[in-house]
Protein backbone atom coordinates (compact mmCIF):
# COMPACT_ATOMS: atom_id res chain seq x y z
CA UNK A 1 0.00 0.00 0.00
CA UNK A 2 1.02 3.58 -0.57
CA UNK A 3 2.43 5.77 2.19
CA UNK A 4 0.71 8.90 0.88
CA UNK A 5 -1.98 9.79 -1.66
CA UNK A 6 -3.08 13.14 -3.07
CA UNK A 7 -6.84 13.49 -3.49
CA UNK A 8 -7.45 15.73 -6.51
CA UNK A 9 -10.98 16.74 -5.65
CA UNK A 10 -13.16 18.65 -3.20
CA UNK A 11 -16.41 18.31 -1.25
CA UNK A 12 -17.90 15.08 -0.02
CA UNK A 13 -15.93 12.75 -2.30
CA UNK A 14 -12.58 14.20 -1.19
CA UNK A 15 -13.64 13.78 2.45
CA UNK A 16 -14.77 10.21 1.76
CA UNK A 17 -11.55 9.17 -0.04
CA UNK A 18 -9.41 10.80 2.65
CA UNK A 19 -11.35 8.78 5.25
CA UNK A 20 -10.38 5.44 3.71
CA UNK A 21 -6.77 6.56 3.21
CA UNK A 22 -6.47 7.42 6.88
CA UNK A 23 -8.16 4.17 7.98
CA UNK A 24 -5.50 2.31 5.97
CA UNK A 25 -2.69 4.38 7.51
CA UNK A 26 -2.08 6.25 4.26
CA UNK A 27 -1.25 9.95 4.58
CA UNK A 28 -3.89 11.97 2.71
CA UNK A 29 -3.02 15.23 0.97
CA UNK A 30 -5.85 17.58 -0.03
CA UNK A 31 -5.77 20.25 -2.71
CA UNK A 32 -8.02 23.28 -2.75
CA UNK A 33 -8.93 26.53 -4.42
CA UNK A 34 -8.82 29.90 -2.67
CA UNK A 35 -12.59 29.63 -2.18
CA UNK A 36 -12.15 26.27 -0.41
CA UNK A 37 -9.27 27.30 1.89
CA UNK A 38 -11.22 26.36 5.02
CA UNK A 39 -13.35 23.60 3.47
CA UNK A 40 -14.10 20.33 5.25
CA UNK A 41 -11.90 18.24 2.93
CA UNK A 42 -8.97 20.52 3.80
CA UNK A 43 -9.71 20.30 7.52
CA UNK A 44 -9.76 16.49 7.59
CA UNK A 45 -6.65 16.01 5.40
CA UNK A 46 -3.18 15.40 6.85
CA UNK A 47 -1.76 18.13 4.63
CA UNK A 48 -3.17 20.51 2.03
CA UNK A 49 -1.94 22.54 -0.91
CA UNK A 50 -3.49 25.65 -2.47
CA UNK A 51 -3.97 25.23 -6.22
CA UNK A 52 -5.24 28.64 -7.31
CA UNK A 53 -8.27 30.91 -7.63
CA UNK A 54 -11.88 29.77 -7.21
CA UNK A 55 -12.80 28.98 -10.85
CA UNK A 56 -12.21 25.25 -11.40
CA UNK A 57 -10.23 25.89 -14.59
CA UNK A 58 -7.62 27.73 -12.51
CA UNK A 59 -7.57 25.24 -9.64
CA UNK A 60 -9.11 21.74 -9.64
CA UNK A 61 -8.87 21.40 -13.44
CA UNK A 62 -5.34 22.77 -13.71
CA UNK A 63 -3.24 19.66 -14.38
CA UNK A 64 0.08 21.47 -13.97
CA UNK A 65 -0.83 22.80 -10.56
CA UNK A 66 -2.17 19.48 -9.31
CA UNK A 67 1.03 17.71 -10.40
CA UNK A 68 3.12 20.43 -8.77
CA UNK A 69 1.20 19.88 -5.51
CA UNK A 70 1.95 16.16 -5.77
CA UNK A 71 5.67 16.77 -6.31
CA UNK A 72 5.91 19.31 -3.48
CA UNK A 73 4.25 16.96 -0.99
CA UNK A 74 6.06 13.85 -2.26
CA UNK A 75 2.96 11.67 -2.57
CA UNK A 76 3.13 8.33 -4.36
CA UNK A 77 -0.29 8.30 -5.98
CA UNK A 78 -3.20 10.51 -7.06
CA UNK A 79 -6.86 9.63 -6.51
CA UNK A 80 -9.09 11.79 -8.74
CA UNK A 81 -12.51 11.18 -7.13
CA UNK A 82 -15.26 11.82 -9.71
CA UNK A 83 -15.80 14.84 -11.96
CA UNK A 84 -13.00 17.39 -12.52
CA UNK A 85 -10.00 15.43 -13.91
CA UNK A 86 -11.27 11.92 -13.07
CA UNK A 87 -12.00 10.99 -16.70
CA UNK A 88 -9.25 13.04 -18.28
CA UNK A 89 -6.89 10.64 -20.08
CA UNK A 90 -4.23 13.33 -20.52
CA UNK A 91 -4.16 13.85 -16.77
CA UNK A 92 -3.87 10.10 -16.16
CA UNK A 93 -0.93 9.99 -18.60
CA UNK A 94 0.83 12.96 -17.06
CA UNK A 95 0.42 11.51 -13.56
CA UNK A 96 2.16 8.35 -14.73
CA UNK A 97 4.79 10.29 -16.68
CA UNK A 98 5.58 12.21 -13.49
CA UNK A 99 6.47 8.90 -11.84
CA UNK A 100 3.29 8.73 -9.78
CA UNK A 101 0.60 6.09 -9.60
CA UNK A 102 -2.78 6.92 -11.12
CA UNK A 103 -5.64 5.46 -9.07
CA UNK A 104 -7.84 4.56 -11.99
CA UNK A 105 -7.92 2.67 -15.28
CA UNK A 106 -5.32 3.10 -18.02
CA UNK A 107 -5.66 6.27 -20.14
CA UNK A 108 -6.52 4.07 -23.14
CA UNK A 109 -9.58 2.71 -21.28
CA UNK A 110 -10.65 6.24 -20.32
CA UNK A 111 -10.35 7.33 -23.96
CA UNK A 112 -12.17 4.29 -25.30
CA UNK A 113 -15.17 5.07 -23.09
CA UNK A 114 -14.90 8.89 -23.15
CA UNK A 115 -16.03 9.17 -26.75
CA UNK A 116 -19.62 7.99 -26.41
CA UNK A 117 -19.98 7.17 -30.12
CA UNK A 118 -16.79 5.11 -30.27
CA UNK A 119 -17.77 3.42 -27.00
CA UNK A 120 -21.15 2.40 -28.44
CA UNK A 121 -19.38 0.79 -31.39
CA UNK A 122 -16.83 -0.98 -29.18
CA UNK A 123 -19.56 -2.30 -26.90
CA UNK A 124 -21.67 -3.57 -29.80
CA UNK A 125 -18.56 -5.38 -31.07
CA UNK A 126 -18.06 -6.91 -27.60
CA UNK A 127 -21.60 -8.28 -27.62
CA UNK A 128 -23.09 -5.68 -25.27
CA UNK A 129 -26.54 -4.47 -26.43
CA UNK A 130 -26.71 -0.78 -27.47
CA UNK A 131 -29.78 1.32 -28.36
CA UNK A 132 -30.18 2.38 -32.02
CA UNK A 133 -28.17 5.56 -32.59
CA UNK A 134 -26.01 7.62 -34.93
CA UNK A 135 -22.48 8.85 -35.49
CA UNK A 136 -21.77 12.54 -34.69
CA UNK A 137 -23.95 14.74 -36.89
CA UNK A 138 -22.44 17.78 -38.66
CA UNK A 139 -25.55 19.99 -38.69
CA UNK A 140 -29.23 20.25 -37.79
CA UNK A 141 -30.32 19.00 -41.23
CA UNK A 142 -28.30 15.83 -40.82
CA UNK A 143 -29.75 15.42 -37.33
CA UNK A 144 -33.30 15.82 -38.68
CA UNK A 145 -32.67 13.22 -41.39
CA UNK A 146 -31.16 10.79 -38.88
CA UNK A 147 -34.02 11.27 -36.42
CA UNK A 148 -36.55 10.54 -39.16
CA UNK A 149 -34.69 7.27 -39.79
CA UNK A 150 -34.44 6.19 -36.10
CA UNK A 151 -37.97 7.37 -35.26
CA UNK A 152 -39.05 9.88 -32.59
CA UNK A 153 -38.67 10.35 -29.69
CA UNK A 154 -34.88 10.65 -29.84
CA UNK A 155 -32.28 11.71 -27.30
CA UNK A 156 -29.76 14.39 -28.29
CA UNK A 157 -26.38 13.78 -26.64
CA UNK A 158 -22.87 15.20 -26.57
CA UNK A 159 -20.33 12.63 -27.81
CA UNK A 160 -17.77 13.80 -25.24
CA UNK A 161 -20.44 14.45 -22.64
CA UNK A 162 -21.52 13.43 -19.19
CA UNK A 163 -23.58 14.65 -16.28
CA UNK A 164 -26.65 15.15 -18.46
CA UNK A 165 -25.19 18.37 -19.87
CA UNK A 166 -26.63 19.19 -23.29
CA UNK A 167 -28.90 16.13 -23.23
CA UNK A 168 -32.50 16.50 -24.34
CA UNK A 169 -35.30 14.15 -25.36
CA UNK A 170 -37.34 15.49 -28.27
CA UNK A 171 -40.61 14.43 -29.92
CA UNK A 172 -40.50 16.26 -33.25
CA UNK A 173 -38.27 18.02 -35.77
CA UNK A 174 -38.61 21.65 -34.55
CA UNK A 175 -37.70 20.59 -31.01
CA UNK A 176 -34.86 18.49 -32.39
CA UNK A 177 -33.35 21.42 -34.29
CA UNK A 178 -33.42 23.63 -31.19
CA UNK A 179 -32.01 20.86 -28.98
CA UNK A 180 -29.28 20.10 -31.51
CA UNK A 181 -28.00 23.69 -31.48
CA UNK A 182 -28.21 23.93 -27.67
CA UNK A 183 -26.36 20.65 -27.26
CA UNK A 184 -23.57 21.77 -29.62
CA UNK A 185 -23.08 25.03 -27.72
CA UNK A 186 -23.04 23.32 -24.33
CA UNK A 187 -20.85 20.45 -25.48
CA UNK A 188 -18.30 22.88 -26.89
CA UNK A 189 -18.35 24.90 -23.69
CA UNK A 190 -18.28 22.09 -21.14
CA UNK A 191 -16.37 19.37 -22.96
CA UNK A 192 -14.34 21.26 -25.55
CA UNK A 193 -15.92 19.28 -28.41
CA UNK A 194 -19.18 20.19 -30.17
CA UNK A 195 -19.82 16.65 -31.48
CA UNK A 196 -23.46 15.67 -30.99
CA UNK A 197 -25.20 12.39 -31.80
CA UNK A 198 -28.68 10.89 -31.47
CA UNK A 199 -29.91 7.79 -29.74
CA UNK A 200 -33.39 6.26 -29.67
CA UNK A 201 -35.14 7.56 -26.55
CA UNK A 202 -36.96 5.09 -24.36
CA UNK A 203 -39.66 7.13 -22.60
CA UNK A 204 -40.47 4.46 -20.02
CA UNK A 205 -37.20 3.06 -18.84
CA UNK A 206 -35.13 2.62 -15.75
CA UNK A 207 -31.54 3.69 -15.48
CA UNK A 208 -29.67 0.75 -13.97
CA UNK A 209 -25.91 0.50 -13.67
CA UNK A 210 -23.48 -2.24 -12.71
CA UNK A 211 -20.49 -1.68 -10.44
CA UNK A 212 -17.43 -3.47 -11.77
CA UNK A 213 -13.94 -3.92 -10.38
CA UNK A 214 -11.03 -4.84 -12.65
CA UNK A 215 -8.31 -6.68 -10.74
CA UNK A 216 -4.56 -6.54 -11.36
CA UNK A 217 -4.67 -10.04 -12.91
CA UNK A 218 -7.15 -8.83 -15.55
CA UNK A 219 -10.25 -10.43 -14.05
CA UNK A 220 -13.37 -8.27 -13.86
CA UNK A 221 -15.89 -8.65 -11.04
CA UNK A 222 -19.50 -7.39 -11.06
CA UNK A 223 -20.29 -6.19 -7.53
CA UNK A 224 -23.97 -5.32 -7.83
CA UNK A 225 -26.37 -3.03 -9.62
CA UNK A 226 -27.78 0.36 -8.67
CA UNK A 227 -31.08 1.84 -9.82
CA UNK A 228 -30.59 5.52 -10.66
CA UNK A 229 -33.96 6.30 -12.25
CA UNK A 230 -34.85 9.18 -9.92
CA UNK A 231 -33.48 12.08 -11.97
CA UNK A 232 -34.02 15.75 -12.62
CA UNK A 233 -32.44 17.36 -15.72
CA UNK A 234 -31.06 13.90 -16.59
CA UNK A 235 -29.02 14.03 -13.38
CA UNK A 236 -29.51 11.55 -10.58
CA UNK A 237 -30.96 12.61 -7.22
CA UNK A 238 -31.64 9.25 -5.55
CA UNK A 239 -30.29 5.74 -6.07
CA UNK A 240 -30.95 2.34 -4.59
CA UNK A 241 -29.76 -1.23 -4.62
CA UNK A 242 -30.99 -3.80 -5.43
CA UNK A 243 -33.05 -2.33 -8.28
CA UNK A 244 -36.77 -3.00 -7.78
CA UNK A 245 -37.04 -3.35 -11.57
CA UNK A 246 -34.43 -6.04 -12.15
CA UNK A 247 -35.25 -9.76 -11.94
CA UNK A 248 -32.56 -12.27 -10.96
CA UNK A 249 -32.36 -13.49 -14.57
CA UNK A 250 -31.95 -9.96 -15.95
CA UNK A 251 -29.37 -9.16 -13.25
CA UNK A 252 -27.30 -12.14 -14.30
CA UNK A 253 -27.34 -11.06 -17.97
CA UNK A 254 -26.53 -7.44 -17.08
CA UNK A 255 -23.60 -8.51 -14.89
CA UNK A 256 -22.23 -10.69 -17.70
CA UNK A 257 -22.56 -7.80 -20.19
CA UNK A 258 -20.90 -5.36 -17.79
CA UNK A 259 -17.96 -7.73 -17.35
CA UNK A 260 -17.66 -8.07 -21.14
CA UNK A 261 -17.74 -4.27 -21.47
CA UNK A 262 -14.92 -3.82 -18.97
CA UNK A 263 -12.87 -6.72 -20.36
CA UNK A 264 -13.13 -5.20 -23.85
CA UNK A 265 -11.12 -2.18 -22.66
CA UNK A 266 -8.82 -4.14 -20.31
CA UNK A 267 -10.29 -2.31 -17.35
CA UNK A 268 -8.51 -1.94 -13.98
CA UNK A 269 -10.02 -0.55 -10.79
CA UNK A 270 -13.58 0.56 -10.06
CA UNK A 271 -15.90 1.48 -12.91
CA UNK A 272 -19.58 1.58 -13.70
CA UNK A 273 -21.47 0.33 -16.73
CA UNK A 274 -24.68 2.33 -17.18
CA UNK A 275 -27.67 0.80 -18.96
CA UNK A 276 -31.26 1.64 -19.80
CA UNK A 277 -33.82 -1.01 -18.95
CA UNK A 278 -37.20 -0.59 -20.70
CA UNK A 279 -39.96 -0.70 -18.08
CA UNK A 280 -42.10 -3.00 -20.26
CA UNK A 281 -40.86 -6.16 -18.59
CA UNK A 282 -39.30 -7.36 -21.85
CA UNK A 283 -36.07 -8.17 -20.07
CA UNK A 284 -34.12 -6.05 -22.57
CA UNK A 285 -31.37 -3.62 -21.62
CA UNK A 286 -29.14 -1.23 -23.56
CA UNK A 287 -25.62 0.03 -22.84
CA UNK A 288 -25.53 3.80 -22.26
CA UNK A 289 -21.95 4.52 -21.22
CA UNK A 290 -19.19 3.43 -18.90
CA UNK A 291 -17.97 5.76 -16.19
CA UNK A 292 -14.27 5.08 -15.77
CA UNK A 293 -14.01 6.18 -12.15
CA UNK A 294 -15.63 5.91 -8.75
CA UNK A 295 -19.33 6.73 -9.02
CA UNK A 296 -21.11 9.30 -6.82
CA UNK A 297 -23.61 6.67 -5.65
CA UNK A 298 -21.04 3.96 -4.83
CA UNK A 299 -22.00 3.96 -1.10
CA UNK A 300 -25.23 1.99 -1.66
CA UNK A 301 -23.16 -0.88 -3.05
CA UNK A 302 -20.84 -0.63 -0.06
CA UNK A 303 -23.76 -0.72 2.37
CA UNK A 304 -25.18 -4.02 1.03
CA UNK A 305 -21.83 -5.76 0.39
CA UNK A 306 -19.55 -4.47 3.14
CA UNK A 307 -16.91 -3.71 0.47
CA UNK A 308 -14.94 -0.44 0.68
CA UNK A 309 -14.65 0.45 -3.01
CA UNK A 310 -12.03 3.14 -2.38
CA UNK A 311 -9.85 0.62 -0.56
CA UNK A 312 -10.20 -1.79 -3.49
CA UNK A 313 -9.27 1.02 -5.91
CA UNK A 314 -6.16 1.82 -3.89
CA UNK A 315 -5.21 -1.87 -3.64
CA UNK A 316 -5.54 -2.43 -7.39
CA UNK A 317 -3.50 0.72 -8.08
CA UNK A 318 -0.82 -0.34 -5.60
CA UNK A 319 -0.65 -3.84 -7.05
CA UNK A 320 -1.84 -5.37 -3.78
CA UNK A 321 -4.31 -8.27 -3.64
CA UNK A 322 -7.93 -7.19 -3.15
CA UNK A 323 -9.43 -7.10 0.36
CA UNK A 324 -12.44 -9.01 -0.96
CA UNK A 325 -12.24 -12.65 -2.05
CA UNK A 326 -12.75 -12.66 -5.86
CA UNK A 327 -13.83 -16.29 -5.78
CA UNK A 328 -16.41 -15.79 -3.05
CA UNK A 329 -18.10 -12.44 -3.57
CA UNK A 330 -20.35 -11.35 -0.72
CA UNK A 331 -24.07 -11.98 -1.25
CA UNK A 332 -25.75 -8.56 -1.14
CA UNK A 333 -27.46 -8.17 2.20
CA UNK A 334 -30.54 -5.98 2.68
CA UNK A 335 -31.42 -2.81 0.80
CA UNK A 336 -29.73 0.60 0.55
CA UNK A 337 -30.93 4.01 -0.65
CA UNK A 338 -28.92 7.17 -1.32
CA UNK A 339 -30.43 10.65 -1.40
CA UNK A 340 -28.35 13.48 -2.84
CA UNK A 341 -28.73 16.55 -0.67
CA UNK A 342 -28.26 19.49 -3.03
CA UNK A 343 -28.12 23.24 -2.41
CA UNK A 344 -31.12 23.79 -4.66
CA UNK A 345 -34.80 24.49 -4.15
CA UNK A 346 -37.08 21.42 -4.06
CA UNK A 347 -39.57 22.70 -6.66
CA UNK A 348 -37.68 24.04 -9.66
CA UNK A 349 -34.26 22.67 -8.68
CA UNK A 350 -32.50 26.01 -9.06
CA UNK A 351 -29.25 26.22 -7.08
CA UNK A 352 -28.81 28.62 -4.19
CA UNK A 353 -25.45 28.96 -2.47
CA UNK A 354 -24.97 30.61 0.92
CA UNK A 355 -23.48 30.31 4.38
CA UNK A 356 -24.67 27.27 6.33
CA UNK A 357 -26.12 28.63 9.56
CA UNK A 358 -27.46 25.30 10.79
CA UNK A 359 -26.46 21.74 9.89
CA UNK A 360 -27.78 18.77 11.83
CA UNK A 361 -27.31 15.39 10.23
CA UNK A 362 -28.95 12.15 11.28
CA UNK A 363 -26.89 9.29 12.65
CA UNK A 364 -27.41 5.82 14.04
CA UNK A 365 -27.82 2.25 12.90
CA UNK A 366 -28.09 1.89 9.13
CA UNK A 367 -27.38 5.55 8.45
CA UNK A 368 -24.34 6.92 6.65
CA UNK A 369 -23.86 10.55 5.71
CA UNK A 370 -21.06 11.46 3.30
CA UNK A 371 -20.89 15.22 3.73
CA UNK A 372 -18.70 17.89 2.18
CA UNK A 373 -19.85 20.64 4.53
CA UNK A 374 -20.60 21.38 8.17
CA UNK A 375 -22.25 24.23 10.08
CA UNK A 376 -20.45 27.53 9.49
CA UNK A 377 -19.17 26.54 6.02
CA UNK A 378 -20.13 28.59 2.99
CA UNK A 379 -21.49 27.00 -0.16
CA UNK A 380 -20.04 29.05 -3.05
CA UNK A 381 -21.43 29.34 -6.59
CA UNK A 382 -18.27 27.93 -8.20
CA UNK A 383 -18.86 24.19 -7.92
CA UNK A 384 -21.66 21.68 -8.18
CA UNK A 385 -24.44 21.90 -5.58
CA UNK A 386 -23.97 18.50 -3.86
CA UNK A 387 -23.79 19.10 -0.10
CA UNK A 388 -23.98 15.56 1.19
CA UNK A 389 -25.24 12.07 0.43
CA UNK A 390 -27.68 10.62 2.92
CA UNK A 391 -27.41 6.84 2.67
CA UNK A 392 -29.57 4.39 4.58
CA UNK A 393 -29.55 0.63 4.91
CA UNK A 394 -32.46 -1.60 5.92
CA UNK A 395 -33.00 -5.36 6.13
CA UNK A 396 -35.41 -5.00 3.20
CA UNK A 397 -36.79 -2.19 1.00
CA UNK A 398 -39.72 -1.21 3.27
CA UNK A 399 -37.33 -1.02 6.24
CA UNK A 400 -34.89 1.12 4.25
CA UNK A 401 -37.72 3.44 3.17
CA UNK A 402 -38.91 3.82 6.75
CA UNK A 403 -35.40 4.58 7.96
CA UNK A 404 -34.91 7.07 5.12
CA UNK A 405 -38.10 8.93 6.06
CA UNK A 406 -36.93 9.31 9.66
CA UNK A 407 -33.43 10.33 8.54
CA UNK A 408 -34.76 13.00 6.16
CA UNK A 409 -37.00 14.35 8.93
CA UNK A 410 -33.95 14.57 11.19
CA UNK A 411 -31.70 16.32 8.65
CA UNK A 412 -31.64 20.11 9.04
CA UNK A 413 -29.81 22.44 6.67
CA UNK A 414 -30.33 26.18 6.94
CA UNK A 415 -28.68 28.96 4.96
CA UNK A 416 -28.36 27.82 1.36
CA UNK A 417 -31.32 26.47 -0.56
CA UNK A 418 -31.82 22.77 0.09
CA UNK A 419 -33.78 19.99 -1.64
CA UNK A 420 -34.54 17.96 1.52
CA UNK A 421 -38.32 18.56 1.14
CA UNK A 422 -38.18 16.78 -2.23
CA UNK A 423 -37.09 13.61 -0.45
CA UNK A 424 -39.81 13.82 2.21
CA UNK A 425 -42.22 13.89 -0.73
CA UNK A 426 -40.43 11.22 -2.77
CA UNK A 427 -40.39 8.74 0.11
CA UNK A 428 -44.21 8.94 0.28
CA UNK A 429 -44.76 9.01 -3.49
CA UNK A 430 -46.76 5.89 -4.51
CA UNK A 431 -44.67 5.03 -7.60
CA UNK A 432 -41.44 5.32 -5.64
CA UNK A 433 -42.81 3.45 -2.62
CA UNK A 434 -44.05 0.61 -4.84
CA UNK A 435 -40.76 0.54 -6.76
CA UNK A 436 -42.53 0.75 -10.14
CA UNK A 437 -41.04 4.15 -11.08
CA UNK A 438 -38.97 5.05 -14.16
CA UNK A 439 -36.77 7.99 -15.22
CA UNK A 440 -39.85 10.21 -15.75
CA UNK A 441 -40.79 10.11 -12.05
CA UNK A 442 -39.61 13.57 -10.96
CA UNK A 443 -41.08 15.24 -14.05
CA UNK A 444 -44.43 13.67 -13.24
CA UNK A 445 -44.16 14.84 -9.61
CA UNK A 446 -43.48 18.41 -10.77
CA UNK A 447 -45.91 18.61 -13.71
CA UNK B 1 -45.11 50.33 -16.12
CA UNK B 2 -41.65 48.79 -15.74
CA UNK B 3 -40.86 45.23 -14.66
CA UNK B 4 -37.71 44.95 -12.59
CA UNK B 5 -36.09 41.55 -12.97
CA UNK B 6 -33.80 40.60 -10.13
CA UNK B 7 -31.37 37.75 -9.50
CA UNK B 8 -32.81 34.85 -7.53
CA UNK B 9 -29.39 33.67 -6.35
CA UNK B 10 -25.69 34.40 -6.27
CA UNK B 11 -24.44 33.71 -9.78
CA UNK B 12 -22.04 34.69 -12.53
CA UNK B 13 -23.40 36.41 -15.61
CA UNK B 14 -22.53 34.04 -18.45
CA UNK B 15 -24.31 35.64 -21.42
CA UNK B 16 -26.26 38.81 -22.02
CA UNK B 17 -28.79 37.81 -24.67
CA UNK B 18 -31.03 40.89 -24.99
CA UNK B 19 -29.97 44.52 -25.50
CA UNK B 20 -31.47 47.81 -24.42
CA UNK B 21 -34.21 48.76 -26.86
CA UNK B 22 -35.06 45.15 -27.84
CA UNK B 23 -38.72 44.24 -28.02
CA UNK B 24 -39.31 41.08 -25.94
CA UNK B 25 -42.23 38.78 -25.17
CA UNK B 26 -43.15 37.21 -21.87
CA UNK B 27 -40.76 34.27 -21.37
CA UNK B 28 -37.98 35.49 -23.67
CA UNK B 29 -34.44 35.02 -22.37
CA UNK B 30 -32.75 38.27 -21.34
CA UNK B 31 -29.60 37.04 -19.66
CA UNK B 32 -28.12 33.64 -18.85
CA UNK B 33 -26.63 33.26 -15.39
CA UNK B 34 -24.40 30.48 -14.23
CA UNK B 35 -24.29 29.10 -10.74
CA UNK B 36 -23.04 25.75 -9.48
CA UNK B 37 -22.33 24.34 -12.94
CA UNK B 38 -25.84 25.19 -14.13
CA UNK B 39 -27.04 27.68 -16.71
CA UNK B 40 -30.00 29.64 -15.43
CA UNK B 41 -31.92 31.71 -18.00
CA UNK B 42 -33.38 34.96 -16.71
CA UNK B 43 -36.67 35.50 -18.53
CA UNK B 44 -38.84 38.51 -19.31
CA UNK B 45 -41.94 38.42 -17.14
CA UNK B 46 -44.04 40.51 -19.50
CA UNK B 47 -43.99 41.77 -23.09
CA UNK B 48 -42.36 45.13 -23.73
CA UNK B 49 -39.16 46.90 -24.52
CA UNK B 50 -35.90 46.34 -22.65
CA UNK B 51 -35.25 49.64 -20.86
CA UNK B 52 -32.05 48.54 -19.16
CA UNK B 53 -29.70 45.59 -18.87
CA UNK B 54 -27.96 46.20 -15.56
CA UNK B 55 -25.26 43.53 -15.81
CA UNK B 56 -22.32 42.65 -18.04
CA UNK B 57 -20.95 39.26 -18.98
CA UNK B 58 -18.56 38.09 -16.28
CA UNK B 59 -20.24 40.05 -13.48
CA UNK B 60 -21.08 38.35 -10.20
CA UNK B 61 -24.63 39.11 -9.04
CA UNK B 62 -26.00 38.73 -5.52
CA UNK B 63 -29.51 37.57 -4.68
CA UNK B 64 -31.86 40.52 -5.27
CA UNK B 65 -29.55 42.45 -7.60
CA UNK B 66 -31.22 44.16 -10.54
CA UNK B 67 -30.61 42.34 -13.81
CA UNK B 68 -32.91 44.13 -16.25
CA UNK B 69 -35.91 46.40 -16.60
CA UNK B 70 -38.62 45.78 -19.18
CA UNK B 71 -41.16 48.55 -19.93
Amino acid sequence: MFESVLVANRGEIAVRVIGTCQRLGVKAVAVHSEADAGALHVRVADESVLLGPAPAAESYLDIGRVLEAAQVTGVQAIHPGYGFLAENAEFARRVTDAGLVWVGPAPEAIEAMGDKVAARAAMAAAGVPVAPGTDPLPDADAAAAAAARIGYPVMVKAAAGGGGIGMAAVDDEPALRTAYETARTRAERFFGSPAVFLERYLPHARHVEVQVLGLTDGRVLALGERDCSVQRRHQKVAEETPSPGVTPALRERMFAAARRAALAVDYRGAGTVECLVPADGSGEFFFLEMNTRLQVEHPVTELVTGIDLVEEQLRVAAGDPPALDPDRLPEPHGHAIELRIYAEDPKRFLPGPGKITRWEQPSGEGIRVDAGYAAGDTVTPYYDPLLAKLCVWGADRPAALERARAAVAGFVVEGPKCNLPLFAELLQQPEFVSGSYDTGLIDRMRR
Amino acid sequence: MADEIRAEMVANVWKVVAATGDRVDDGDTLVILESMKMEIPVLAESSGVVAEIAVNEGDVVQEGDLIARVE
